[in-house]
Parts: C-alpha cells; structure tokens; sequence
C-alpha cells in the first residue's frame, strides 16, 4: 500500500504511516518488564501441577531459609482481603458460585492455578523458592468434558452442587411453529476447540505503593484501566485516586491481556504488604496455563428452511466449557456465540439455549471476535449442508437469505442477557458477497472443487460474516487541550494495545480542529489524565474514542473562533479554521495564526474569567453496536496421504462504514485473518483426560509463522457508513479472524467431497484430517 | 547455584566488564545488568525469536545462551542499529510498510534480517519469507515483515534493481 507522511488535510481517509514506530524500531519502548524501581522485589507464582485435587499442607520453611527470599503469600496471608475475582460482564445467576480464589486453599480444580506467591530479590530467587515450596496433595478425579461434566459425578464445586454453572436461553418469534412447518430440517453438532490469544508479550505487572503517600502506582494492566483501577481499588479498600494505572507500553492484546487474574490482585497486595515495589513477569509456559483459554464450545444446531431454501428457523443448543473458574467476563463467550448466531441473514424464528459448565480446565476469557468465530463456523458449516441437502448452489443460498439492504436497519430481536435489541444498523450484504466473489475470482475456481491435481485435492470455501464493534459499554472520552508554540495534546480515556491510537487519533483530532497533524500529539490509558472510560475491547476504540476525540475537537474549534471573532471583531461563523490558522470566509485578508489566539487567551489573565478555555472534553455515548460486514474466501490444497491442508489464496472483505487509516486497517485485518487461520489450524490447548495441559510451551502449542500462511488479500469497504455515530465508523478489529474457521472448514468440505468429508469440528490439523480421510467421523 | 564468573563483552561497540552469575541467561544479562530492554522475552525457551540479537555477526536467541558463554563475545542488539537518531534502512523500511504494531516482536526481527541481508543480500519475497520464518509476530501476518526485508534489501545494496524472482 502507497503510505503517506501528509503535512495537510483532510487527514481522515490517507494511509499514513505511524507515528508510533520510532520508539519500537529503535528499542526504546517501555513494555511492563523495562520497568526497573528502587528496591524492587520480584515475585513468582506457585501453580498446582495437578488439575483437581485437596490441599492438605503447605509448607513454606524450607523456601524462606534460601538468602534473598523475602516472603511467601499463601491464602491464610490474604486475611479480609481474601476476596474471588469478580465478573464484570455477562453476569449470569449461579455463575457467582465459579469465581476463582486469589490463591487455592482447600481444593486446586486446574493445573495452574495460583497456590502460592513468592517474594525475592530476584525472579531467579523467587524461582527457587517456588522449587522448595512443599504442598500435600490428595488428588481427585479430573473431568475435561463438558458432557461428562453435565453428569456431576465429579463435581468442581462441592457447595455448587452442580457444574452446570448457569443456563440461558432466549426465543425469537414462533421456533416451533417454523420447524411443524418446515419442508426441510436438519439437525448437526458442531464443535469449536480451545485456544487463545497468545500476545507475543506475556502478562506482567509492577506495583509500588508508596507507604509515604499511601498511594499505589501500578504499571502493565491496560486495556481497560478505569474498570481495573476501580477493581483493584476496591479490593484494597483504598480510594481510587490514590490509585494511579500506567500505561506502558503493551505487546498485542486480542482479548486476553488486561483482564483482571488473580495476580493483578496479589501483585498489588504484596507490594502494599512490603511497602516495596513488586514485579511479576509471566512466562509462556504459565501463559498458557494461566491467563485465559478461549472459544471452546459446542453447538448442536437444528434449521428449519423451505425446499427453496429459504430459511425459516434455527434453534441452538450451545455448551461453553468455562474451566474451572468463571473469570471476568461471565458468560459472555458461549453467550455471544449464540447472540450473532443467524449473522448476516434472514432468520425469523430463533430460539438458543446455552448451558455454561465448568471442567477442571483453565477458565475461560475472551479471544478476538469472540463467540462470532464460533458461531460464523457453525452457521456456514450449516448453510453448506443445506445446500447439499437441496442441490442449490451454496452462493445462491447464501443470496437467498441475506438481509437485503432495503430491510436494514434489521431488528434480529434480544440476543443478549439484559440488553437491548440486536439491530444491524446499516450495510449492504450481498453487495459484499459479490464484491468477494468478483475479487476472489470464485467463478474460475470453483471448477477446481473436489479436484486431484498433482497429489492434492483442492477447495474453495466460502463465509459470510456480521461482526457487532462499538459500544458494550456506553461511553469513552477525550480531552484536549491547547498548549503555546502550536502544541496540542489529546488525552483519550482508552489504552492502545498496538492499533495504532497515536496516529489515527491524531488524524481524526486534525480533521475536527483543524489544525496540522503534526501539532497533535496522542497519550492514553492513564487514569490521572482521564478520570472516567472503559477500555480498548470488542473493536470499539475507533468508534467510541474516536468519536469522542471528533467531538471534542468540533466544540474546541469553536470556542477558537469565538475568541478570534471577538479578537478581529466578526461573526464567528464568519471565520474558518483550516490547518491552524483562521481564515475570514469573505475576504482574501491575511490569515490569524491560532497560535496568536492561545497566547492571549493564556496570558492575559482572562483564564475562567469569561474567555472559554483553551481546552474541550467530550464524552460520546452509545448503547448500540454497530455492526461490520463482510465475507471471507479460502481456496486449499490438501494432501490426502499427509492430511496436510495449505492455504493458496485468502481474502477478507469488509464494510466498515469509514477507513480512517487504510494502512492501518489494512493491517488489522490481514493480521487479524493470520490468527484466525493458525488458529483453525495449527493451534489447540489440549488436556488429557486426568487434566493435564499437554500444550504447555510453543513447540506444542504453534502458533503460525510466515511460511504457513499466504499473503492475506484484504478489501476494505466503505459503502454503509454506520448512522451511529459523527464519523460513521465501525471498529476494524475482529473481521479478519471472524470467518477463517469457516471459510476454511467449507474449503476442505469441499475439496474433500470424495471422502464425503463434511468438517463439524475444528482445528483442522494434518492429524485429525487423516482420522477424517481413513472414515473416522468428523 | 549462585556461583559467579567475570566476564568480559563488547556489546554495540562499547565494552563491559561484569561479575555475573553463570545461571543467568544472556538475555537477561544484557536487559538485568546492562538495562538494554529493546530485547525482548517472549518464550524463554528459543521458539518466538523476540530476543535475537547478533553474537559475533550471527543471529543468536539470547534466551538460549548463558552470559557466560558469550564472554569475549561481540554483541549487537537492536539499540546499536540506529546511526543516532538516523534509523537503519531495515528500521524505515519497518515504518513505511507497517511491519509492526504492538512492536514486542520487532527487534527480534529487525536482528534476524541484518543477519539475513548480510548473507543474501538480494533476496526474492519467498526466500524473504522464509528468513524470517523463525521468528513470531502475532499483529501482522508477516506481509509487511517480508515487504520491508525486500525493501530495506534494496536500498542497501543501493540499487534500484527488482531482485530476481
């Protein structure tokens, strides 16, 4: 992509390249673990090798005799402060019964969970004494299962008396007088596995109270830093202003970092305790037994259509393991498989049920595009086995049943627990479906279906997808503030976990203010700059911070040009501001430097004496999601001898309403398909059936690298401008991942066809692809 | 356990001198001990390459080796690639295509692909592609990565040239 260094506007809309890249290329960026502090101690955490099992003994004396072993926290040290992880979302009645101690006590119910923190002068101290830490345990039997888990033979929570954690379920329209009705029903069961984000940075936190002060500064919790301060505050019984959250710099998010996990509780604790600063740095193989898991669910899903096609119901059966505890987010996995799971089309009657179980399993959290990953393999693996069902062309079922743009905004009904309507509020659906198909050149590969070339079969696979971005939580800020010499700031209430805020922010506040870009300089995730936000999730910076930044920079140009009218003696709206300096519209006169305006403003004294200040803060408010849209297509080559599956062609189509930064767009999306992908097919976070995690480092667990994947082709559209807010975005984040799972599952279905393979499960590696050739069920 | 060894390294031309214990790793010496911090740790145990830095010219993950194997080594990390403030082709080339976004992975690939060029100074896409190939980013989907190697490839070798496909 041509990328730009524009010196004038409009900026919104130019690939421009970052500005955020200096101090990242060069190695000065401050990520969690560059934070060095006075008499800093560092601490590692116990983690129970077993996955369920009674604690009878914990002895620490051995431990703290090693020189350089300060402390060792167990549950008994944490006395009043002795509190679970709370839920923040989804909080679903009966999952409060789920939340996960600080440290174990009695029981360990997954391998990893925190049992024991150690202190010491360094992270290679601490180590050893976690090594002479000893525990008696008397194991218990494990259950990994979500349906062995529904017999509650093995229960997790003794007191629960169940490990049906919490059972929601919700009906739209007439279910059951659509299915008496129906010409064509068919009934599958579909699986998604386990797997997660995997930010290259693992998780880390510094916390150093200052006993001087009685306040805590903490660094490495980002992405939603209000919510965590407010969190942690509470935990420690302490104001919230005394609370200061820093945001470092930050190494990928994807859903998993920046939740609240029992070490964002005891780091701070411990600090307090030792009046020191303490650090705790993750390392992979904990990061992989301990921060969330993800996805994992299963669905069996009935639809109800005419013999024309036309779909008249679904009624979904969905069971989302949640590991052993239920952690920050509730139920919001399973929950938003089932909310978006009709995605793009026509669906009248839709009842779902969702049943959320605990396993002796790491519990789980979010991923990019959570749920719609899941939901968007289900709803195509279907639509492809209806098509086959009644010989119509899959594209032409898919067209079929699309809203068509005349019936949007479409109201699908309540979706989700306690909220509103899910309504898809603007779009043009098939218009995407052909775009993809034209780009994609489907009409030449589509010959090549089923085809054996050369030792392999190949497979074009198709996926329609609907993605909600923007709001979840109702608000996010910005201030601005106008400092001399042409300076000014912009202090967003978000964090930024990589997406490129600095420069994007920067654009829209210069298009809005009208000020060159390169006056502008972004800062986030501070909570003393910003008092009030939630965070960076759900692809909702751009939409809801963004939008803020846009408002506050529209009001602020026009207390500028009230105070230069007042100055030149005019009408405001007679005068303009265009790159920091304030033109009359009428007359060729020279142009007001602003810099003029601020300078007066800020020295003569009239400071909150009348004159508005140099400064705007703007909230923008939105219960409503808008939604992104578009369609992904795979083609593959697969070895039926090797069941090795290579991917030869990917594009992600998107309507996202407004690009703000095609470059960074462009980027979102291809990186966020290339997740998607190693995901379907090279990652999995696998349990044996006593509970043990078999894919504890990245030799087991792989991630995908450059030569497992192809070049993502990417269109970015702009057709239907979200009416939901100032700047019709929509957040870019998750369309790229959202339909990889099934677009490549409808690929190897049908380059598969002579095997009569239909994929029902996922991931779709080498192993499971030859179980699948040599008659195994999928 | 806690045993100690002097040891002596030169890393970005300048030289150090350090008692170290022999169970630190060389990454950690070089961010503990020498506070260089642009390498990074992703794994800790040689599969992601966040942590590749140069011993003596060649690409090395400083997680798999002890401090004290590298003393009288010459190191370089990704804070010596800049000439001041004015960035290694590799690094512009970094910033023109977008090759990085959270950035915790980029000095591991910034230290591969000097190594790299050094040894194919003129590489195709693919053979590009596979250079890095060892090395994880979990932001890009590694486009840009490969776009920038090119690119920064040809600007080394002042040309203007397409590499031969």
């Amino acid at each position: 992509m041509e990328t730009a260094n524009r010196t004038t506007g409009p900026y919104i809309g130019a690939p421009i390249k970052r500005r955020e890249d200096f101090r990242f290329i060069t190695g000065r960026a401050t990520f969690v673990d560059d934070i060095k502090l006075p008499n800093m101690l560092h601490a590692a955490v116990l983690r129970s090798p077993r996955a369920h099992a009674r604690i009878h003994a914990i002895d620490t004396s051995k431990a703290l005799k090693i020189p350089g072993v300060v402390k060792i926290f167990t549950f008994d040290d944490l006395g009043e402060l002795a509190v679970p992880v709370p839920i923040r979302m989804y909080q679903l009645a009966g999952l409060e019964r789920h939340l996960q101690p600080l440290l174990a006590h009695d029981k360990v119910r997954y391998v990893g969970e925190p049992v024991a923190l150690a202190i010491a002068e360094s992270r290679y101290l601490a180590e050893d004494a976690l090594d002479a830490v000893e525990i008696e345990y008397e194991d218990l039997p494990a259950v990994v299962d979500v349906y062995e888990a529904m017999k509650n033979e093995i229960l997790i929570d003794e007191t629960a008396g169940t490990n049906i954690a919490a059972v929601h379920e919700f009906s739209i329209g007439d279910v059951d007088q659509a299915f008496r009705e129906a010409e064509y029903i068919r009934r599958e069961e579909f699986r998604v596995h386990r797997f997660t984000g995997n930010p290259l940075e693992t998780r880390g936190f510094v916390a150093a109270f200052d006993s001087g002060k009685g306040e805590l500064t903490v660094w490495g919790v980002t992405k939603l830093p209000h919510l965590n301060r407010q969190t942690i505050a509470a935990f420690l019984k302490m104001p919230e202003r005394k609370l200061h959250f820093i945001e470092n710099d930050v190494g990928g998010g994807f859903g998993i970092r920046g939740e609240l996990y029992p070490e964002d509780f005891l780091i701070p604790f411990a600090s307090v305790k030792l009046g020191q600063p303490v650090k705790w740095i993750e390392d992979r193989r904990e990061h992989l037994m301990a921060a969330n898991h993800s996805r994992e669910n299963r669905c069996q899903l009935e639809v109800a259509a005419r013999k024309d096609g036309t779909i008249l119901a679904f009624r979904a059966m969905v069971y989302g393991d949640m590991g052993a505890y239920v952690r920050t987010h509730g139920g919001l996995v399973p929950c938003s498989t089932a909310a978006l799971l009709t995605g793009p089309y026509r669906v009248p009657n839709y009842q779902a049920k969702i049943h959320l179980v605990v396993t002796n399993k790491t519990g789980l959290g979010t991923f990019r595009a959570p749920g719609r990953y899941e939901s968007c393999f289900y709803r195509e693996r279907m639509i492809e086995l209806m098509a086959k069902d009644l010989a119509i062309e899959p594209v032409e079922l898919r067209f079929k049943n699309l809203i068509r743009p005349e019936e949007i905004p479409y109201t699908v009904g309540v979706t989700r627990p306690g909220s509103a309507p899910t309504v898809l509020d603007s779009g043009n659906y098939p218009s995407a479906l052909r775009r993809g198909l034209k780009e994609f050149e489907y009409e030449k590969l589509k010959p090549l279906q089923g085809q054996l070339k050369s030792g392999r079969y190949y497979g074009t696979g198709i996926a329609c997808f609907v993605k909600n971005t923007g709001g979840l939580e109702p608000y996010e800020g910005a201030r601005i503030v106008l400092g001399d010499r042409n300076d000014v700031a912009v202090y967003l209430s978000i964090s930024m976990l990589g997406q490129g805020h600095e420069t994007a922010m920067a654009q829209i506040c210069a298009d809005a203010l009208g000020v060159p870009m390169d006056w502008i300089t972004v800062y986030h995730g501070n909570t003393d700059t910003t008092p009030f936000g939630w965070g960076t999730f759900a692809s909702r910076g751009t939409v809801m911070c963004g939008s803020a930044v846009h408002l506050a920079g529209q009001r602020l140009k026009q207390k500028l040009l009230s105070l230069a009218a007042e100055q030149i003696g005019v009408a405001a709206d007679a005068l303009e501001l265009r790159e920091g300096k304030i033109y009359r519209l009428s007359t060729e006169a020279v142009p007001l430097d602003l810099d003029e305006i601020v300078s007066r403003v800020r020295h003569s004294g009239t400071l909150n004496q009348g004159l508005p200040e140099l400064e705007e803060t703007a909230y923008f408010h939105s219960n409503q999601m808008t939604y992104s849209y578009g369609v992904h297509l795979a083609h593959v080559a697969v070895d039926a001898e090797t069941g090795v599956m290579e991917v030869l062609k990917y594009l992600v189509v998107e309507d996202i309403g407004r690009a703000i930064n095609p470059l960074l767009i462009h980027g979102q999306t291809v990186g966020s398909a290339v997740q998607g992908i190693g995901g379907t097919m090279l990652e999995e976070l696998i349990y044996d059936g006593n509970g043990q995690l078999l894919t504890g480092s990245l030799m087991d667990y792989l991630l995908p690298t450059s030569t497992d994947v192809p070049d993502i082709g990417s269109v970015t559209l702009e057709e239907a401008p979200s009416p939901l807010n100032p700047l019709g975005v929509k957040g870019a984040g998750e369309g790229g991942i959202v339909g990889t799972g099934a677009a490549l599952a409808n690929a190897l279905s049908n380059a598969l066809a002579i095997y009569s393979i239909q994929v029902k499960s996922l991931p779709l590696t080498p192993d499971r692809i030859r179980a699948w050739i040599s008659g195994r069920a999928c | 356990m806690s045993a100690k060894q002097v040891i002596k390294i030169t890393v970005n031309g300048r030289a150090f001198e350090r008692l170290v214990e022999v169970r630190m790793t060389l990454a950690d010496f070089i961010r503990q001990e020498l506070d260089l911090t642009g390498t990074h740790l992703g794994c800790e145990h040689g599969v992601c390459g966040a942590c590749t830095i140069l011993v003596n010219g060649e690409a090395v993950r400083s997680c798999l080796m002890l401090a004290v194997q590298a003393g009288g080594a010459r190191l370089e990390t990704v804070e010596g690639l800049a000439n001041g403030n004015e960035l290694h082709p590799l690094q512009r080339a970094f910033n023109d295509h977008h090759a990085l976004q959270c950035g915790f992975c980029t000095p591991g690939f910034l230290m591969t692909a000097v190594a790299v060029l050094k040894e194919n100074p003129a590489p195709t896409r693919e053979q590009a592609r596979e250079a890095i190939s060892g090395n994880i980013c979990r932001c890009t989907g590694y486009q840009p990565i490969i776009d920038a190697v090119v690119q920064a490839a040809l600007e080394l070798r002042g040309s203007q040239r397409e590499p031969s496909k």
